[in-house]
């Protein structure tokens, strides 16, 4: 019985292991994770760190909007969840006007959310189907990241409106609109243009400017409720 | 080919011709000289080519040539729609500027597209006059009824969905029943010219560009201003429209070529005068009340 068992095995007989070589070691049994996830594993630290540096990374992305030099923060490490966070907090504010009542009014909620969504998704593939190096994510989060001015401004007319609605808050109004639209527009081109080559830079840059307008007008013409 | 015996030794290949007597059905291809197959379609179309303004275009053949063929990747991949993206800045430019300006020699397709029709003017100009019909009519609106005690400004945003309706449907459908009409016809008639479907979207998206400075122009509410630009706006886009289509049209049943023209220049018309009509109301007469007391403004 032996020699049947041991028949496949017989070679081994024959190998000898010199005494000075050690064979030692030890035989760990990843516990689901190997050695590299340990440094990226979250699931055991408190929910409050998880949730922090989420936050901290969202508002760094802001910082950079507001002072957009050439820094790959944006793009490395994209995120929605600021563009996220802007569109709803925008498009609440965009509420509450006189559209609710009259059926021609301001836009919807929904407008406004797939006024944004969808104008970033095409302006994306518009850039990515002209050549760009940038990923389909990155330029979402980029666009999404560079309607913070907006929102700002946006936040600022509600507050001039509270104080009257005749043409001196108009022209208020107007000037913090437009230089919100600039300093979007500025900010997103910053970062898009540079993917894209020297010949094709405006072709990329028309669309964006179109967007921002778009949403500049949007926030201008809220007019409130009486 | 022939020897298999060794499919590493060196295979002397013979003459094309005798190759083809061996096997007629073969397939093969001829490489013709970009710039000669460019010259016979320009000579068949009744187009001299013009000495100076031909250098700076004739540029960019050589360097499309020197960038091989054209590949064609399947409809449902992302590469095959990269193709019609295949253009700078200046070309965007230089179309425009043809598509307002028509010159009667100057066939807008043969001049400006060359074979390398784009979908990014067609689409964002489309884009752009959407906006600016939408924004230019809640700006008219708003300065029309500025006096009055009643008025009460709303953004009218829902004005954009019935605008993009419209102008979409008229950019992208009247091409294709233009496209399959010239298809139908060329199989009656054997037309010289022929249009692809990509060529024909572009001319129509490019002939749209000339309304944009015309749509921002009717904010101002003068109604003779309005119908001015309106008229040479139409004059301009539909020469354009006509002067590209009629090679393809030219060899013909009269009747035929009538109803086209007709046709075409009809449906610019109904567009232009369509969105006048619906998104800039005429604006209300200055007439004091104590003239017409009992008459309410009429708005259209």
């Amino acid at each position: 019985l032996s020699d049947e068992a041991s028949r496949p095995f017989a070679g081994l007989s024959d190998v000898s292991i010199s005494e000075d070589i050690p064979v030692e070691g030890d035989i760990s049994v990843p516990m689901g994770s190997s050695r590299r996830d340990d440094e990226f594993s979250t699931l055991d630290e408190p929910v409050k760190e998880t949730i922090l540096r989420d936050l901290r990374a969202v508002g760094n992305k802001f910082i950079h909007v507001l002072y957009p030099k050439r820094s790959s923060a944006l793009l490395r490490d994209w995120d929605l969840w600021g563009p996220l966070l802007l569109c709803v907090t925008l498009a609440l504010l965009l509420q509450g006007g006189s559209a609710d009542s009259d059926d021609q009014g301001g836009p919807q909620f929904a407008e406004v959310f797939v006024i944004i969504w969808f104008g970033s998704i095409i302006i994306t593939l518009n850039s990515k189907l002209l050549g760009g190096t940038i990923s389909f994510f990155q330029s979402l989060c980029v666009l999404g990241y560079c309607i913070m001015p907006l929102t700002v401004a946006m936040a600022v007319c509600r507050i001039v409106l509270v104080g009257g609605s005749g043409p001196v808050s108009f022209g208020v109004r107007l000037v913090v609109v437009t230089a919100s639209f600039g300093w979007s527009t500025f900010a997103s081109t910053a970062f898009l243009a540079d993917s894209q080559p020297a010949n094709r830079k405006a072709l990329v840059v028309y669309p964006v400017f179109l967007f921002y307008f778009v949403i500049g007008w949007m926030v201008l013409t809220f007019s409130p409720a009486q | 080919m022939a020897s298999a015996n060794d499919p590493f030794q060196f295979q002397e290949f013979e003459e094309a011709a005798s190759l083809l007597e061996a096997d007629r059905d073969a397939t093969t291809i001829t490489i013709d000289d970009e710039d000669t197959k460019a010259e016979k379609q320009r000579i068949a179309a009744g187009f001299i080519p013009d000495g100076d303004d031909e250098d700076r275009l004739a540029s960019d053949d050589k360097t499309e040539l020197l960038s091989g063929q054209k590949k064609s990747a399947p409809f449902w991949t992302f590469e095959y729609y990269q193709q019609f993206f295949d253009i700078e800045t200046h070309h965007v430019r230089e179309r425009i500027i043809g598509s307002m300006v028509p010159w009667p020699r100057k066939n807008f397709i043969h001049v400006y597209l060359r074979r390398n029709p784009d979908l990014y003017g067609p689409f964002w100009i489309c884009t752009t006059l959407v906006f600016a019909i939408a924004i230019s009519g809640n700006i008219s609106t708003f300065l029309g009824k500025l006096g009055k005690p009643n008025y009460k400004y709303t953004p009218e945003f829902g004005k954009v969905t019935i605008a993009a309706t419209a102008i979409f449907s008229y950019a992208w459908l009247v091409p294709l029943a233009l496209w399959g009409f010239l298809l139908w016809r060329n199989n009656k008639a054997m037309n010289l010219v022929t249009y692809s479907f990509m060529e024909i979207i572009c001319v129509y998206g490019y002939s749209l560009a000339i309304y944009i400075p015309a749509v921002v122009l009717w904010i101002l509410p003068y109604e003779w201003l309005r119908w001015c630009s309106i008229m040479v706006a139409l004059c301009l886009s539909g020469s354009v429209l006509v002067m590209t289509f009629w090679p393809a049209v030219r060899d013909d049943h009269p009747k035929m070529i009538i109803a086209t023209m007709s046709a075409i220049v009809v449906l610019n018309t109904l567009l232009a005068v369509g969105c006048k009509v619906y998104f800039f109301s005429k604006p209300e007469t200055l007439i004091p009340v104590e003239h017409a007391p009992a008459a309410e403004p009429f708005i259209v």
